[in-house]
């Protein structure tokens, strides 16, 4: 099953935050899953519209996903799913 | 004097109280994080933070113990399918201004937003819904635009303590907007004002108010730093006039204030114009006028008068009893104990400061 890392940074605002396995078909449900497993994390990956936010990155096996909006990326069920701050500002 | 200040700054949320006759800090939250305004609701007491994450999004906390523990409230967000203009999708880039809804409504709150969204909660801040009645208003979509950040933002919520749904807002750009139903119906209310920079200086909508008070003994004079002068009102802001100074330094600026026992003294923190956005002349002062808006002096006591880089941002100057005080982009902290006339240093060395309030 695909597993989901987190940045260090997103410790700070859910410190039990931990490499997470999931069983989603989709980078939508993955996302779904790991809000019900930190609740309220999507709104820092996601803004109101469902779009990723601007200054977060998802890589899907060390590459980064192409379709921002949609998530339609796909990924096998051995996927590392890293979700990752971009390196903005220096 | 109220004994607390609190400042949103770039790097967190500070609170100083004042004890045994100096500001000393109390409380350093959200380190690292820009706060855009931090705010505390004199009804009950309650802290807020408007937090301007660069990475994770706006988000809102809240603290009833004078920041000891914070909670994480849902941060007004925009329905789905919301756009700014077509093909620009709606959501809550930055927390611009925030006001509690006064007495007769204990459990009201307003937020004002950059897209341009204003949002209100019901429930004591638990919840936000936008305003739909102006994000509808037909002059948003062709007629509101970015007035120093890239989309048109709602810096200004003033509630009149006489008729609580009775509220005056300032955008920029769009100007001063008047509803009478707490925000189901609204009024246009930017005549006299000048927009020098658009190609109809006198047009309906497009206004560039920087910020909007309104004076707390008579809330039908309203005052704003404007991008192109300083204007007034005596009418509930039915008609405006410029008050700023032709040649002297009260003219442009973003913050503004007015005495809470007089509707005829305000401040200034003037600024050079839009090109540089410096203090005049390398030095720092506050402008006051005592008879409301026909003079202007500048007062420079304890303040720096070289080398000095300071500007105020709009939500950075405030004002309790006799006392003022006030942060600038470079970090300074300043405050009067005799209405703006001299001035001693709190602090050199804060982050950026983007809201100043007296709390109690």
């Amino acid at each position: 099953m695909p597993i989901v890392k987190f940045t260090n940074a997103l410790k700070r605002f859910f410190p039990g935050l931990k490499d997470t396995p999931t069983h989603g078909k989709t980078l939508e449900e993955i996302l779904r899953e790991v809000e019900a497993s930190y609740p309220g994390i999507s709104s820092y990956l996601l803004d109101e519209q469902h779009r990723l936010r601007r200054h977060v990155n998802i890589f899907i096996d060390g590459t980064l996903l192409s379709d921002r909006d949609g998530l339609k990326d796909s990924f096998s069920e051995n996927s590392e799913i890293f979700i990752i701050q971009a390196l903005s500002g220096g | 004097m109220k004994p607390t200040l609190l400042l949103g700054t770039r790097k967190g949320f500070i609170a100083y109280h004042f004890k045994n006759g100096s500001w000393q800090s109390e409380n350093l939250s959200f380190e690292g994080i820009p706060v855009s305004i931090a705010y505390a609701d004199p009804r009950s007491g309650t802290w807020w933070a408007c937090l301007d994450h660069g990475h994770w999004g706006v988000k809102m906390q809240r603290s009833h113990d004078r920041g000891n523990t914070w909670e994480e409230v849902t941060a007004p967000a925009y329905p789905e399918g919301k756009e700014v203009k077509e093909g620009v999708p709606a959501s809550t880039r930055y927390i611009w201004a925030m006001s509690h809804g006064g007495e007769k409504f204990p459990s009201r709150m307003w937020a004002g937003t950059d897209p341009g969204g204003l949002f209100l909660s019901e429930d004591e801040g638990n919840s936000f819904q936008l305003v739909e009645s102006l994000w509808n208003h037909p002059s948003r979509k062709d007629n509101w635009f970015g007035g120093g950040r890239d989309l048109p933002g709602i810096h200004s919520v003033v509630v009149d303590p006489r008729d609580e749904n009775h509220i005056h807002i300032g955008i920029s750009c769009a100007g001063v907007f008047e509803t009478m139903d707490a925000g189901k119906t609204w009024e246009v209310r930017n005549k006299g004002l000048r927009a020098d920079f658009l190609p109809d200086p006198y047009s309906e909508v497009g206004h560039d108010p920087h910020i909007l008070v309104a004076a707390p003994t008579n809330p039908d004079v309203l005052w704003q730093q404007n991008h192109c002068g300083i204007f007034h009102t005596t009418d509930g802001a039915k008609t405006w006039e410029d008050v700023g100074q032709k040649e002297g330094p009260a003219r442009f600026g973003f913050a503004m204030v007015v005495a809470e026992d007089n509707a005829d003294q305000a401040w200034v923190a003037p600024a050079n114009s839009d090109e540089t956005r410096t203090a005049v002349k390398s030095s720092l002062c506050i402008c006051r006028t005592d008879d409301g808006g026909k003079s202007w002096k500048d007062f420079r006591k304890g303040l720096p008068q070289e080398n000095c880089f300071d500007i105020v941002y709009r939500h950075a100057l405030a004002t309790s009893g006799e006392t003022l005080a006030f942060g600038t982009t470079t970090g300074n902290l300043f405050f009067s104990a005799d209405r703006g006339e001299s001035w001693q240093t709190l602090n050199n060395y804060l982050p950026m400061v983007y809201s100043v309030q007296f709390a109690e």
